[in-house]
């Protein structure tokens, strides 16, 4: 069966998802209403601007319904702005500041610093067979600290950067895959959908 | 997004350290500079003269600032030579918001660029709308880690700005009007340049290039896959939540709005709805209903009736 994978449209790279989610054998929908969240087997959050997010989110009443739909289980991956938005804690963040949540974790936004300090590097994932990941890190975020239930699945290279986590059902990745053309992460992701 | 151009320059590595090989972490490449384009798509950059405003715009939902000492409405009124902000006011800015924060340098000044990618600007837009420093010549923009965002008329003018290296592009509109028809054009005449690119066979696209004046691989490149290599977004005039959604309509991936803000009735409110109106740019019901009590709309100009001296979109080449 192929799987039907959202990703919430409500900023950000929003094509590059969609398009990495076909090349990976599901079949992907642009989701922006509590009513096209409802019919989705799992959702991508995409790289954008976290605060303009939360802040379309509870505007638009999807903060609630992605809450309880990840409470019930649905699978969820957020590459950089997405991994805020799963995330259970932030640092950083603007006044009142909430995230959707699900990962038990704290995470750092612009954590690597300012846009000249974005970088590429290569990064050994587990579970993603065929050597590095080419990772685009852009005013990226970072893992400060995880809880129990955390799996680290890449740090970067060096150092003790946690950039990459797996919970359950929830992925979270602090760079973007979806730059890259390599659709290892994203089918490791729709894989995730496909077994639960 | 998608394939590189020009992958000799994209794997420059810009910053000091040369010697690191090729696994190392690298900034300022293409796809870094690009990349964060990406990431404002479906977003709204907004000026911002002041700490307060650029709070203000956060809140409101912008995904980034552009900080200036007058918007462009003001430039227009005052007159002078309008240059690059002062420093301190940059910092001020970058001081009190989280979101990225851009930042003008006036075509070809590329000294005003490297202060701007010093003080850790996120962006840099080599902008019409300040007064041009250089009549021959536009920055070197591949030299610089910071990115740039450069306006642009039609499709050889953004792709003579991505030869020179820029990571972004917008259309010019005229900026300080509150006035979109220009904006429309622009948006109209790239997407048609595109267009028409598409029917042209191999033989054709030579001569295409030496019409656009632009490097034949570039235009070979958008020939076939139908679109900029980069993020398009839209500028100059944008004043309401429907003229985002007119643009975004056009096919611009995000939209700037400059005086059309702070030189409203009710920036607060404007602001949240030009946000919402730009994810929403194809639901009238919801274009609608942020549309109202909005306060008065900045007052605009008849772009017809401006001098050419006085057009700021002829500026650059």
């Amino acid at each position: 069966m192929t799987p039907v994978i959202g990703v919430l449209a409500l900023q950000g790279d929003v094509a590059e998802h969609l398009r990495a989610l076909t090349s990976s054998g599901a079949t992907a929908c642009a989701v922006r209403r509590p009513r096209e969240l409802a019919v989705v087997d799992a959702l991508v959050i995409p790289g954008g601007e976290s605060t303009t997010m939360w802040k379309l989110a509870d505007i638009f009443d999807l903060l609630e319904p992605l809450r309880i739909r990840i409470k019930e289980g649905m699978p969820a991956y957020g590459s950089c702005a997405g991994m805020i938005m799963l995330a259970d804690r932030i640092e950083g963040g603007i006044e009142g500041q909430e995230t959707v949540g699900g990962l038990d974790l704290v995470v750092r936004r612009n954590a690597f610093g300012r846009q000249v300090d974005s970088f590429e590097a290569d990064i050994t994932l587990k579970g993603v067979a065929g050597g590095p990941v080419r990772a685009v890190f852009i005013r990226a975020p970072w893992v400060e600290s995880v809880g129990d239930g955390v799996e680290v699945l890449g740090k970067v290279p060096g150092t003790d950067r946690i950039v990459a986590v797996r919970q359950g059902n929830l992925l979270a990745t602090s760079f973007h895959p979806e730059l890259t053309g390599d659709t290892r992460i994203h089918e490791y992701f729709v894989e995730m959908v496909r077994e639960r | 997004m998608g394939a590189a151009v020009y992958s000799h320059r994209e794997v420059t590595p810009v910053s000091t350290s040369s010697s690191a090989e090729t696994t190392a972490p690298e900034t300022g490449t293409a796809r870094v500079k690009r990349g964060m384009a990406e990431m404002l798509k479906g977003g709204v950059i907004m000026d911002v003269v002041t700490p307060e405003q650029a709070k203000i715009a956060e809140d409101a939902g912008a995904v980034a600032v552009m900080a200036l000492e007058r918007v462009p409405a003001d430039i227009r009124v005052e007159g002078g030579v309008s240059r690059m902000s002062d420093p301190d006011m940059i910092d001020g800015i970058i001081a009190a918001v989280s979101i990225p924060v851009m930042a003008k340098a006036r075509i070809g000044h590329f000294a005003e660029a490297q202060v701007l990618q010093a003080i850790g600007v996120d962006y840099v837009d080599e902008s019409e709308v300040l007064t041009p420093a250089d009549e021959a010549n536009h920055i070197d923009k591949w030299a610089f880690t910071v990115p740039f965002v450069c306006g642009a008329t039609n499709l050889g003018e953004a792709l003579r700005r991505l030869a020179e290296g820029a990571a972004m592009i917008r259309s010019k509109g005229e900026a300080g009007t509150g006035n979109v028809v220009e904006a429309t054009r622009h948006m109209r005449q790239i997407r048609g340049d595109i267009k028409r690119l598409g029917v042209l066979d191999d033989a054709e696209l030579y001569a295409a290039a030496k019409e656009l004046r632009a490097p034949y691989d570039l235009v070979k490149e958008v020939a076939r896959t139908g679109e900029l290599p980069v993020v398009l977004f839209t500028a100059g005039g944008i004043a309401t939540p429907a003229d985002a959604a007119m643009m975004m309509q056009l096919g611009a991936q995000g939209v700037f709005v400059g005086s059309g803000i702070f030189k409203s009735g009710d920036p607060v409110k404007r602001a949240a709805a030009i946000v919402k109106a730009t994810t929403f740019y194809d639901d009238p019901d919801v274009i609608a209903k942020v549309s109202r009590g909005l306060g008065e709309a900045m007052v605009g100009l008849n772009v017809s009736t401006l001098p050419e001296s006085e057009r700021l979109a002829t500026r650059g080449w």
